[in-house]
């Protein structure tokens, strides 16, 4: 391994970046609601979290991916190395294609979700919601792989909504609309070269643009011109939430923390308890945590990430999880929730303990409501359903069709 | 290829571990082969011809810690093993020629002040070794299982701790973070003494007096001898490659099949479990278990490869302090060397340059930075005044540890050897007024030589740092402290292993227990 030769980031020595987006969110944002994401400061909600909302399942939104940690891995090992970090099958990757992925320690417990981008024969780019260099570089001992840190070379945007492959039409992307799912095309926007990926974290149908940072600018405007007409909106993290628990999404720090970073022992999470067993491949050959999974498969799974329809309107945010109306017995909690005003129905990912979960079983959720400053305990009942709870079929449908 | 396994065991190199697991393996009726990418058997524990007609122990030279249990059990003595001495006296050279035996008479001789404090200090470590002696030749419990015989494994330990009783046992708690150089303060008032006893605890580590834990490395050396019950070294006749060859005669009596200038390239799974090894002639040779003798980084890293690991055994590994601190020098003499204030029978003994505490700790605060002091210390051994046939009739020959002579030297060793050679030729002139020109032939081994020559990855004799952190149950690292490994049908048996190495065979005869008791 050869180990990146690189000037130091400036987030080592920055406390709080601004993505190349900053100025044009900052212009946009009419709550000054700003949170700090891997380093950077974002926008949490710019002008009301509904309105946002409705944009991303009716219309287009920008958002700012920057923060996103993002990974350039080269090198005559490369897909071997990828292949030894996460639990599926990356050798199936094609050239131009992206891949879900998920990575363990070495006690099968998770450490990160992200995508795994194909851009070249032997270099991939790495995405993550945290930061991941110094496993990478664990990972990368004994492998002919270069591992650098690009997040602060690259700025991205994630465009979706049903409207948003209309957008870049317009904007003369030709060929957008060949683009499956997963795929990855490059493209010139207003004379800039930017890559376009069908991916997204909305379940919809969306794009993510990856581009050099000082073509930002230039991009965020054609793009609010164009999608102008087409109700495009800025998107703040908030409505964000409420899209990926729509679409089923889990999140680090919310749905499990990084099994490196937890302090108490039974907090790390295996990908069988948050459903992500189709993406453990036991017939690849070695991966980190593959024989501590087999470990764990054999002995069963103590809990299970499971949705949930609560009765009411009120979301049942970090809600106890029982078995009857009692409340004698706790069997879990709510780890997200949100009002799902696409589908009406109050949803909830929860993870619960595996002999409780099956699908259409009734369960209790405790839901603290406050009323004008008046605190009152409800116990709602809920109901174990299949995840996504919202999955529209433009999402996958190549050409897309013109909203 | 045959999906039938060619034998039940196959042993990664023939070092004194190898050879001890290979044989208890073979008795217990395995089939076992043991693989030496050497030409002859013995790993560092060989005998040497370094000059014609100079035969030398080339990289161990003392036999100290192995436990009799292995010596009667594999009958080595009926294997030719045969000691030239026994009970080596040790000397603590003094420039001005004032040495001091360190013995009942010598101590009372030279100061009188520090025999009474030495022998109580002596009785007290050697109880202290008596208890701590028998959890060396027991696996390691491991931490934080349900399992009883582990429990019981640390129950046993606590218990031989507190059998010391109350003053005991809470002297040993004292000292056993300790370091030396506070130790002996406490107890003695010459320099030569303080150095000499110091010596001991950090010979082969890459501690000074005043570094933590370096009164852990004493009572590590301490227990091992205790063990062996022999509290001070041997010198086996033909040097310590005579004890490689009385372990090989042992191992093929037992059936073993050894092949020499067979070095493995490969250790080959299916499955995601051992199959075999592949040698670096490329043949292929099937076994259901492999056990490696070879230091924990050649043998994960370079023999299996880290894409069969995960990520954080390798990180760990990779932490695995190897780098060793020890040269080896030897010397062919054309006439019996003669050192100020020595009587000649005093040749025969361990004659030690480490003249206070303050000269070991400056010496070694030079290995800090990637060089070698100007005042080395040193275990001197003149192999030939028990054993004449090393040497041509009367020349002799010159064995000794140099000790904190760094791994990586700054500015490389291609141009450092030379001058650390005639440093430490000149260094013992000082001792030994005219050795160098009864000098008719040197050779220095440097750390990176050791590595090279030994296949030890570091150079340390012991394959990885003693130390607290890396002892018992984390020693090599943990997922592999038990012999075991993460890999199904991989062991590991050598000095990486729990309880070290020191030409012990403690490891070889653990590991070979422990993979009959897996099985049984």
């Amino acid at each position: 391994m050869s180990s990146p030769a690189l000037a130091a980031p400036a987030i080592f020595s920055e406390p709080l970046l601004r993505t190349p987006f900053h100025e044009r969110a900052r212009a946009l944002s009419q709550l000054d609601s700003f949170i700090a994401w891997n380093g950077y400061t974002t926008v949490d909600v710019f002008s009301t979290v509904e309105q946002e909302y409705f944009a991303i399942r009716n219309a287009a939104t920008l958002y700012d991916l920057t923060p996103m940690a993002k990974y350039r891995i080269a090198g005559a090992d490369a897909l071997r190395f990828l292949n030894r970090l996460v639990t599926r099958d990356l050798s199936k990757l094609k050239l131009n294609r992206v891949a879900y992925a998920i990575w363990c320690n070495d006690a099968g417990h998770m450490i990160d979700d992200g995508t795994v981008f194909r851009l070249a024969e032997s270099e991939y780019r790495l995405c993550a919601q945290e930061r991941q260099l110094d496993w990478l570089l664990d990972s990368a001992i004994g492998f002919d792989v270069q591992v650098t840190d690009v997040t602060e070379h690259s700025a991205a945007l994630a465009l979706q909504g049903p409207t948003s492959c209309a957008v870049l039409k317009q904007l003369g992307l030709n060929g957008i609309d060949k683009l499956k799912p997963f795929d990855i095309g490059p493209f010139e926007l207003g004379g800039a070269q930017i890559t376009v990926s069908r991916t997204g974290f909305t379940g919809d149908l969306g794009y993510e643009l990856w581009m050099r940072p000082e073509h930002a600018e230039l991009v965020w405007d054609s793009l609010m011109a164009a999608g102008r007409s087409r109700g495009i909106r800025a998107l703040g993290s908030r409505a964000l939430n409420m899209a990926r628990i729509e679409a089923g999404f889990i999140l680090p720090n919310v749905e499990f923390v990084s099994a490196e970073r937890t302090l108490r022992t039974g907090r790390d999470r295996s990908p069988f308890e948050l459903g992500l067993d189709w993406l453990v491949d036991f017939n690849k050959g070695h991966f980190t945590g593959r024989r501590a999974l087999l470990a764990q498969r054999s002995a069963g799974t103590p809990r299970r990430l499971i949705g949930l329809d609560v009765e009411g309107n009120k979301p049942a945010h970090n809600a106890l999880v029982y078995a009857a109306r009692s409340g004698r017995t706790q069997i879990g909690a709510v780890t997200s929730a949100t009002w799902s005003p696409t589908c009406k129905r109050n949803l909830a990912l929860a993870l619960l303990e595996a002999p409780y979960v099956n699908v259409g079983r009734e369960v209790w959720v405790e839901v603290y409501l406050n009323t004008e400053l008046v605190w009152e305990r409800r116990m709602c009942a809920a109901r174990i359903v299949d995840k996504p709870f919202y999955a529209p079929e433009r999402r996958r449908l190549t050409p897309p069709q013109d909203y | 290829m045959s999906l039938r396994a060619d034998y039940d065991c196959i042993v990664v190199g023939a070092g004194h571990n190898g050879l001890v697991c290979a044989s208890y393996l073979a008795r217990s009726g395995r089939s076992v082969l043991v693989l030496e990418a050497a030409s002859e058997v013995g790993g560092a524990a060989v005998t040497r011809e370094f000059a014609p007609g100079f035969r030398v122990s080339a990289c161990a030279h003392l036999l100290q810690m192995m436990p009799r249990a292995i010596i009667d059990e594999l009958s080595l003595t009926a294997h030719g093993l045969k000691l030239a001495a026994a009970d080596m006296p040790t000397v603590a050279l003094s420039a001005d020629g004032a040495s001091m035996n360190l013995d009942r008479q010598g101590l009372r001789a030279c100061t009188p002040a520090d025999a009474d404090a030495y022998e109580a200090l002596s009785a007290r470590l050697q109880r202290f070794a008596r208890a701590l002696g028998p959890m060396l030749g027991r696996t390691a419990p491991r931490l934080g299982t349900d399992s009883r015989a582990e429990q019981l494994a640390l129950l046993r330990l606590g218990w031989q701790i507190r059998r010391l009783g109350r003053r005991d046992m809470r002297e040993l708690l004292r000292i056993a973070g300790m370091c030396v150089y506070d130790l002996l303060q406490e107890n003695f008032a010459s320099p030569l003494l303080q150095g000499a006893l110091a010596f001991d605890a950090l010979l082969g580590t890459n501690l000074g007096p005043r570094s933590p834990g370096s009164v852990f490395t004493l009572l590590y050396r301490l227990s091992a001898a205790a063990n062996a019950g022999r509290f001070a070294p041997a010198q086996p006749q033909g040097g310590l490659g005579a004890l490689s060859n009385a372990l090989a005669l042992a191992a093929r009596a037992a059936g073993v099949t050894i092949r020499t200038d067979a070095g493995v390239r490969r250790i080959e799974l299916e499955k995601d479990r051992v199959a075999g090894v592949r040698l670096e002639s490329g043949e292929a040779i099937r076994a259901g278990l492999v056990i490696s003798s070879a230091d924990p980084k050649t043998t994960f890293l370079g023999l299996l490869g880290s894409e069969h690991l995960d990520a954080g055994f390798v990180r760990r590994l990779t932490h695995l302090r190897t780098a060793g601190l020890a040269a080896k020098l030897h010397l062919a003499l054309d006439r019996s060397p003669q050192f100020t204030g020595l009587e000649p029978e005093a040749l025969g003994g361990r004659l030690l340059i480490a003249p206070s505490l303050d000269y070991l700790e400056r010496a070694y605060n030079h290995s800090k930075y990637g060089e070698y002091s100007a005042q080395p210390s040193m275990e001197i051994t003149i192999p030939s005044v028990n054993d004449p046939q090393l040497a041509p009739a009367g020349a002799h020959v010159l064995s000794a540890i140099v000790q904190y002579v760094p791994y990586s030297l700054a500015g490389g060793w291609e141009h450092g050897k030379q001058k650390l050679l005639k440093l430490a030729v000149d260094h013992l002139e000082i001792y030994a007024p005219g050795l160098r020109r009864s000098i008719t032939a040197a050779q220095l081994l440097t750390p990176a030589d050791i590595e090279t020559q030994f296949r030890i990855v570091g150079g340390h004799w012991h394959h990885a740092e003693l130390a607290l952190d890396q002892f018992l149950m984390v020693r090599p690292v943990p997922g592999a402290a038990q012999y075991a490994t993460p890999v199904d049908g991989l062991y590991l048996c050598g000095a990486g292993c729990h309880p070290g190495g020191g030409v012990m065979g403690t490891a070889g005869r653990n590991a070979a227990r422990t993979i009959l008791a897996r099985a049984a």
